[in-house]
């Protein structure tokens, strides 16, 4: 039986790097999906406002566990292979982009509507009311609600370890399971979850105390 | 050709019906006050003129635009009619320039240094040259509303829309918003202005319009209307001082 060292923690340390791309790939294709269906929710166009409605309500309504087998298990059993990787970060992008969408539709609604009347009122198209005068504002008050639920998927990565992906909670298994030490090695885990999570909170807040100070009136 | 046309306008918000066959027209260079108690329908007719809100029937010509609810028409008549809210809603992210400067830029692609040029001839109109590169954050509410009409002005609009623009202002900064529009007005500016301050509808405008539950109950010359009011209800209104 191997004991815990250096080289296991090095291949725990290499894992937490695939946590890191896992969370960066969900975040950035989730955030670019997410976007879509914030502004598609909003859009004139009751078609495009119910779709966007009913694929964040059938997202949310189940575990992302769900479209992780449907996408890993699932697909195989029609024949389409997905690498673990790919159908990890496809079913942790579908996750994001559900719930980066509700928090960024609040977000652009709790911008007065006076701003849409007098944005109109200089004669402005509603893509040019989104780019100069709605978006800029709704980015600033979706920043601390962004940044918490970027912590949250940090520590939700974990479960893609299911589908045999080795990330930062996987590696940890298996070290655990040659070494049998588990109280180090878990330790190890958490501490590098928090070394991630905890500057991201800590960001969240202060974006948060940025924001109300800030606001007018 | 009058300035704006309104012929038989009728409003409902739902089962109400806020405005019953509204008629007037406005000549180029007339400075018009609708006055009348709150729900009596004259912001609601202000809004409908640049299409703010939609009618139901009848019809609104504005400088040559037929007011419909087509995106582009409204977008065309925009450049044509200003409007000032009585929430100011200046663009809190912009400072006052770019406040002035965007809808030039994007709408009519004015190169950037005409527009910083018309943002500082308007920003002087308004007597606010010093404050080219304030935040509104960091301005009064007169000197915020005094930047909202500035922005309005840097469109060249062919009539000025004023909701209640001092309602939301303390008494003492009232006086230079006012001071603003006279001076407009004196300049030829065709104005409409929804107003509780009877003093400037009487001084200012030459026409003034009396609203009561969604019609045109009484309007004329400003000054005969307030002196010599036909209606009990104009009565009313002139001697509970306003509202």
């Amino acid at each position: 039986m191997t004991t815990f060292g250096l080289p296991e923690a090095l291949f725990i340390l290499r894992a937490a790097g695939w946590t890191l791309v896992l969370t960066s790939v969900a975040f950035i294709l989730g955030g670019l999906i997410g976007g879509v269906f914030a502004i598609m929710r909003l859009s004139q166009v009751a078609a495009l406002r119910r779709f966007a409605a009913g694929y964040i309500l059938v997202i949310q309504s189940i575990p992302v566990l769900m479209v992780l087998f449907m996408s890993y298990y699932g697909l195989s059993a029609m024949g389409v292979e997905l690498p673990p990787f790919l159908a990890a970060a496809a079913s942790l992008s579908i996750y994001v982009s559900a719930y980066l969408a509700e928090i960024w539709r609040g977000s652009i609604q709790s911008v007065p509507f006076q701003q849409w009347e007098a944005s109109a009122s200089l004669a402005l198209t509603r893509g040019q009311q989104y780019r100069y005068i709605i978006l800029p504002q709704a980015i600033r008050i979706s920043l601390p609600p962004t940044v918490g639920f970027l912590v949250q998927l940090v520590k939700n990565t974990s479960i893609v370890s299911v589908v045999g992906f080795v990330e930062l909670s996987r590696a940890g298994q298996l070290v655990n399971n040659a070494t049998f030490q588990p109280f180090q090695i878990f330790t190890l885990v958490a501490l590098i979850y928090f070394a991630i999570c905890f500057p991201l909170s800590r960001l969240s807040r202060h974006l948060e105390q940025v924001m109300n100070a800030s606001r007018p009136h | 050709m009058p300035a704006v046309l309104i012929d038989d306008v009728h409003k409902r918000f739902g089962n109400l019906e806020v405005l019953k066959g509204v008629s007037l027209t406005v000549e180029p260079g007339q400075v018009v006050a609708l006055i009348g108690r709150s729900g009596s329908g004259k912001s609601t007719l202000l809004r409908c003129i640049n299409g703010l809100e939609a009618i139901q029937s009848g019809r609104i010509e504005v400088a040559g635009h037929i007011v419909d609810q087509d995106p582009k028409h409204l977008r065309e008549l925009r450049k044509d009619v200003g409007i000032v809210f009585q929430s100011y809603n200046l663009f809190p992210h912009l400072t006052v320039s770019q406040n002035i400067m965007l809808s030039p830029r994007i709408t009519q692609n004015v190169p950037q240094a005409q527009a910083e040029t018309l943002a500082r001839e308007v920003l002087a109109q308004v007597g606010l040259s010093e404050k080219f590169d304030s935040y509104p954050d960091n301005l009064s509410g007169g000197q915020q509303q005094r930047v909202a009409i500035a922005r309005s002005l840097a469109m060249r609009p062919k009539v000025m829309l004023f909701d209640e623009v001092t309602s939301a202002l303390d008494p003492e900064l009232t006086g230079e918003v006012l001071l603003v529009m006279e001076k407009l007005a004196k300049g030829g500016m065709t104005m409409l202005l929804v107003t509780h301050e009877m003093n400037f509808a009487r001084n200012v405008a030459s026409t003034t319009i009396f609203m009561h539950q969604g019609k045109i109950w009484e309007s004329g010359p400003s000054r005969e209307l307030f002196s010599n009011p036909q209606t009990p209800e104009l009565r009313n209104f002139v001697s509970a001082g306003a509202h």
